[in-house]
């Protein structure tokens, strides 16, 4: 448990999400130090944003680099650091923010003025400086314990020129940390995210990536250049002293040049690895807090979407919209789109109004709606049908997402199709293709739903026993075949069902049980603390299951099998393999959906209590809704898949062996 | 999105005399100087609809139509005008045009809608339920404004409201029911209340006239039902009557489907439906579908009446009576001033360039004076249409009325709650409240009259 949660907290994802209250405790902190000689300090920030992806591992490294052990992580930030004044500004002077700049600048150059004469190093100074870095970083550290007056001068002058931004100031106090001691670097390190959240909406995406791809090729260079050259890190930091220092006196030849070059290298060196993200990292997630990109993501939907006012501040990044807004306005639009096909068009509508819902059934519902358009599809003239039709189902995909998020097993149903329709042989003839495809998607259908649904079902049902008591929480589809096909087999055994608000959807699952003749017991979450005593297995769905084992499913999934792990009931989870995902999620945070706040603000049938609804705008009401949590894979016994039983270590297998197959089938 | 769409511009109606007449069919009233089938055809034009099969009753009508629409279409939309012959009703007119219908869902309209709800949001409910049939509910127009006094008096003794049966939650149509037809109980399916639980019964709702449905099923009632004359008052109550039971449209739509379920079980096809069932909440028909037990061997045959409901914002009203042209006349002008598609001067009216004013002429808010039309001195008009060319004298009042084109009036005229019609001459000093003047006819000088009907051929 606790290494795991350990490794939790210094997850990126998780960084993102952020926790803003801490930040006055470093502010605080920093006082002494940091701002009160230096405003322009700044400069470091915008590094520290541009770190926070590179950085992690590094903070909790220092800690051991006292210990002098571990180099690697250390190289890996500190060739940034020299680095950073000469790409910052042209990024800065690009930021129009001049004015500020030019303030900031007499005081340091004072100090400058001050500072020992190295001025005379010039241009190739980057390269050598930071393959000294590189290889001296654990020196450099030190240095900095030892001599802290030329540190204290090198973050002012360089910061001149990128002063722009005032509330960066992270570095100084990073050098002021290291000086106490490794043991607080890991404070800091937490820190920095949560003061650079406010400064992210300053500097543009744009440009932090541009910063992040510029250490990059340093990075590259250094190790190109090798570490020959051993001048004092101490030296470095006074040459970048000089630099900066220079830089004003140059700035009016240089700085569109530079900018020019910083830019040229920007889009150079994003290629790169936009590619390799593809491939090593599902595509990521619009995160909704950032407004820019919603800006733009608007204007491409079709589906008008006013954006909830109240959100949740951990939330922000996850879209939510005003609740009965979309559906109107895309029924009224049901003639405007044009290339829609009707069948996508229906789904979408019956995501959007909640009439199919459940993995399963969602994914299912795509699958047709997507072999129908296919089989109406025809190529363009001009065109070829994989370019086209790839074009196509992109458009419809993202149609989709806009009437709700896509789940995970759509997500891997859509790669599946996609890599069919880029895998057909270009002689097949349109009609060939296309019939290809709708039995691809039939096949898919057949064999990783309804097929792995039996089997899930056969081994499941080998855990029931007589005596079982079993308990199963909301509805899935395939615990309740499980129940049903046990059922059959004239097994006996009691079934408890759990439901909670707003959906109840445990009601319909009793309703057929009860029918059938099954003795049942239905209870709300709130009691499951007290079921659970009688209890023997517990039976849960999934939405999908990660490569870490984090199963993630309905809300309140959850809790049910923190509480049955805690009173050592085993934990069955069945999951088809198709829901499976090579991603690690660790918490419910960065990754959920968020259901439409009314639903559980509204009581239905107690109107005394529902007058809370009315106030569903005021200022300091915010609603949180979650569809989905991450159920830890500790509270897992075993998670059922057509595969065969396994334990939620073996996930990964799973996904390495067969995920590779879904595409192939 | 394949859909066809059919506008019933109906023929002479005859409700409507004296407003209707051989010259001007229903369909070309004027509403705001606008032909009222324009409304319709502007709709759907926005929706993107261009494709249009445009019934008329008689050959007459449809060829004043079809010279209408092709001068003032052309090029915008591509409408194909079917002539049928008259009184064989809104059924009889899709029977006639069958053979025209080819798109898997058929949207019929009718041609005396004035409304500003997208056909796509009927089209969108109906393809969401997967229903048979979708039809638009409106709320009750509020008939007749407090001015325009007792015209409205006759109309209200007979309006014609309709009792409708809605599931919960308002999305299916389970009893119809005219209100001519309701004397004084209403007959209610037990098979259906007992299926659903729970049944709204509204008389508040109004039938648009806007319908979307399975062609197959169209068809196919259509075919069988020979006797069926109106959409409205015969397909719609089958098709909701039977919609627990339903024995025609089975061998057509869902026939292979049948088929299928008896001979396998195991069948991939139906384990998929069921799981598609299973996952979304099923609707009573689906219930009922499986019987008691939820297990019965052979399911019920069921379809879906869906029904979508305008919200009040919406304006949505049939010219369906004198009353109502009055109404929407007022409303497009006044309220509902979206709908006209002109420009409102600043003093919320208006008035054609071309017009010229006498001295002392005042021409209110919620006005329209046509182009060309004079009028003289120290005259007054109050929320009313003026048609184009009109001449009118001196010291004339006109309040909450509609004058068509080419009227004559006379000095000292007083006009109130009336509708004066095309080439109509009024002499000096005539009276009229609550009046219909018909095409052509001439009113004497300094006669009154009150809630009268006057026309050619009484005279």
């Amino acid at each position: 448990m606790d290494p795991r949660r350990y490794s939790r907290v210094i997850d990126p994802k998780v960084r993102q999400v952020g926790f803003c209250p801490r930040s006055g405790q470093v502010q605080n902190q920093s006082g002494p130090t940091g701002p009160s000689t230096s405003p322009p300090v700044s400069h470091i920030s915008p590094s520290s944003n541009s770190l926070s992806p590179v950085m992690i591992p590094p903070p909790r490294h220092p800690s051991d680099a006292a210990s002098r052990a571990v180099n690697v992580p250390a190289t890996a930030t500190t060739p940034l650091r020299p680095r950073r004044p000469s790409f910052d500004d042209p990024n800065n002077n690009s930021s129009s923010t001049e004015q500020l700049v030019v303030s900031s600048y007499n005081p340091d150059e004072s100090v400058l003025g001050t500072s020992p004469p190295f001025s005379g190093i010039g241009d190739d100074r980057d390269g050598d400086a930071e393959s000294e870095f590189s290889d001296n970083s654990v020196n450099w550290i030190r240095q900095n314990d030892s001599g802290r007056f030329p540190l204290s001068l090198a973050p002012d002058g360089r910061f001149d020129s990128a002063a722009a931004k005032e509330k960066q100031s992270k570095k100084p106090q990073v050098g002021s940390r290291k000086e106490r001691g490794g043991g607080q670097t890991a404070e800091v390190r937490n820190d920095l995210p949560s003061e650079s959240k406010p400064l992210k909406e300053k500097t543009s995406k744009a440009e932090r990536r541009a910063l992040q791809e510029a250490q990059r090729a340093v990075k590259a260079a250094a190790k190109a250049a090798g570490g020959n050259k051993s001048k004092a890190a101490s030296l470095s930091a006074h040459e970048q002293t000089n630099k900066a220092a220079k830089l004003p006196l140059q700035r009016k030849d240089d700085g569109p040049v530079t900018s020019s070059a910083a830019v040229s290298e920007r889009r150079g060196g994003e290629r790169p690895p936009e590619k390799d993200r593809k491939k090593d990292a599902p595509a990521p997630r619009m995160q909704f807090d950032d407004k820019n990109r919603v800006e733009k993501a608007k204007k491409r939907s079709v589906v008008k979407q006013t954006e909830a006012r109240n959100r949740v501040e951990l939330f922000r990044h996850l879209p939510q919209y005003e609740h009965g807004t979309q559906l109107p306005d895309l029924e009224s639009k049901f003639f405007q789109l044009d290339p829609m096909h009707p069948s996508i068009y229906k789904v979408g509508l019956q995501y959007l109004a909640g009439d199919i819902r459940g993995g399963n059934a969602r994914c299912v519902a795509m699958l047709q709606a997507f072999s129908e358009a296919i089989k109406d599809y025809s190529t363009p003239p001009e065109k070829t049908l994989t370019r086209d039709l790839t074009a196509k189902v992109n458009n419809f995909v993202s149609f989709l997402i806009e009437c709700r998020p896509l789940s995970i097993s759509m997500g891997n149903a859509i790669r599946f199709l996609k890599s069919r329709i880029a895998k057909l042989p270009i002689t097949l003839s349109e009609a060939e293709a296309k019939s290809s495809l709708c039995s691809d998607i039939e096949r898919f259908i057949n064999e990783k739903i309804v097929i792995a649904e039996k089997v899930i079902v056969e081994h499941a049902v080998t855990k029931i026993q007589d005596g079982d008591v079993l308990l199963t929480y909301g509805s899935s589809a395939v615990v309740e075949m499980v129940i049903l096909h046990a059922h059959k087999l004239g097994k006996q055994f009691r079934v408890v069902i759990v439901d909670s608000r707003p959906r109840f959807e445990g009601q319909a699952l009793l309703r057929k049980l009860v029918k059938i003749g099954v003795s049942c017991t239905y209870t709300h979450i709130n009691a499951v603390s007290y079921i659970m005593r009688e209890v023997t297995r517990v039976f849960l769905g999934a939405a999908s299951v990660f490569s870490n084992g984090t199963v993630y499913s309905r809300v309140g999934t959850a809790c049910v099998a923190m509480v049955a792990h805690a009173f050592h009931v085993p934990v069955l989870v069945c999951c088809e393999a198709y829901k499976f995902h090579e991603r690690v999620l660790l918490d419910s945070i960065c990754s959920n959906e968020l259901g439409d706040p009314d639903a559980i603000s509204k009581v239905p049938g107690r109107m005394d209590i529902n007058s809370l609804h009315d106030g569903t705008n005021k200022e300091n009401l915010q609603l949180l809704n979650l569809m989905y949590d991450a159920t830890p894979p500790d509270y897992i016994s075993m998670i059922v898949t057509e595969y065969g039983m396994i334990p939620t270590t073996s996930v990964p297998v799973i996904v390495r062996e067969y995920g590779r197959e879904h595409l192939l089938i | 999105m394949d859909f066809q769409v059919v506008v019933l511009a109906g023929g002479f109606s005859k409700t409507l005399v004296p407003l209707v007449s051989k010259e001007v069919p229903k369909a070309l009233l004027p509403v705001a100087n606008r032909p009222v089938l324009s409304y319709v055809l502007e709709l759907l034009e926005q929706n993107n609809l261009k494709d249009l099969i445009v019934v008329v009753e008689s050959e007459s009508a449809a060829l004043l139509i079809g010279g209408w629409i092709s001068s003032a279409y052309v090029d915008r939309l591509h409408v194909e005008v079917a002539a049928v012959p008259e009184e064989i009703g809104t059924a009889g007119a899709l029977r006639a045009i069958d053979h025209h219908l080819t798109a898997s869902d058929i949207l019929v309209v009718s041609g005396d809608l004035v409304c500003d709800v997208p056909p796509g949001v009927v089209a969108a409910t109906h393809r969401r339920h997967d229903a048979v049939v979708t039809a638009m509910l409106c709320s009750n127009p509020v008939s007749g404004s407090t001015e325009s006094g007792s015209s409205g008096v006759k109309d209200k003794a007979k309006k014609r409201y309709n009792i409708i049966g809605l599931d919960p939650t308002k999305q299916f149509l389970l009893h119809v029911a005219a209100g001519v037809e309701v004397e004084k109980d209403v007959r209610v399916q037990k098979s259906i209340l007992r299926a659903v639980g729970q049944m709204d019964i509204r008389a508040d709702l109004m039938d648009a006239h806007m319908y979307a449905f399975k062609r197959s099923v169209l068809q196919e009632v259509l075919n069988q039902k020979e006797a069926f004359q109106s959409l409205r008052r015969d397909v719609l109550p089958y098709l909701v009557r039977s919609q627990l039971r339903s024995e025609l449209l089975l061998n057509g739509v869902q026939s292979e489907e049948n088929g299928n379920d008896k001979d396998a079980s195991q069948n991939p096809k139906i384990v998929l439906s069921q799981l598609l069932a299973n996952a979304s909440t099923p609707s009573f028909h689906e219930l009922h579908a499986l019987g008691p037990n939820g297990f019965s061997l052979s399911p019920r045959k069921t379809h879906k009446c869906c029904v979508y409901i305008a919200s009040n914002s919406n304006y949505c009203v049939r010219l369906n009576t004198i009353q109502a042209f009055s109404d929407i006349n007022r409303d497009v002008i006044g309220d509902a001033s979206h709908l006209s598609g002109y420009s409102f001067s600043a003093q919320n009216n208006i008035i054609d360039p071309s017009a010229v004013l006498g001295s002392k002429t005042t021409v209110g808010p919620q006005c329209m004076l046509g182009e060309g039309s004079q009028m003289g001195d120290k005259c007054s008009v109050k929320k009313s249409v003026i048609g184009r060319h009109c001449r009118i004298g001196s010291n004339v009042k006109i309040v909450n009325s509609i004058v068509m084109n080419h009227v004559t009036i006379g000095d000292g005229c007083s006009i109130q709650g009336s509708v004066v019609c095309s080439n109509v001459q009024l002499l000096e000093r005539v009276v009229l409240k609550d009046c219909q003047v018909g095409a052509g006819f001439v009113v004497t000088a300094g006669s009154e009259h009150k809630g009268e009907s006057l026309a050619k051929k009484e005279k």
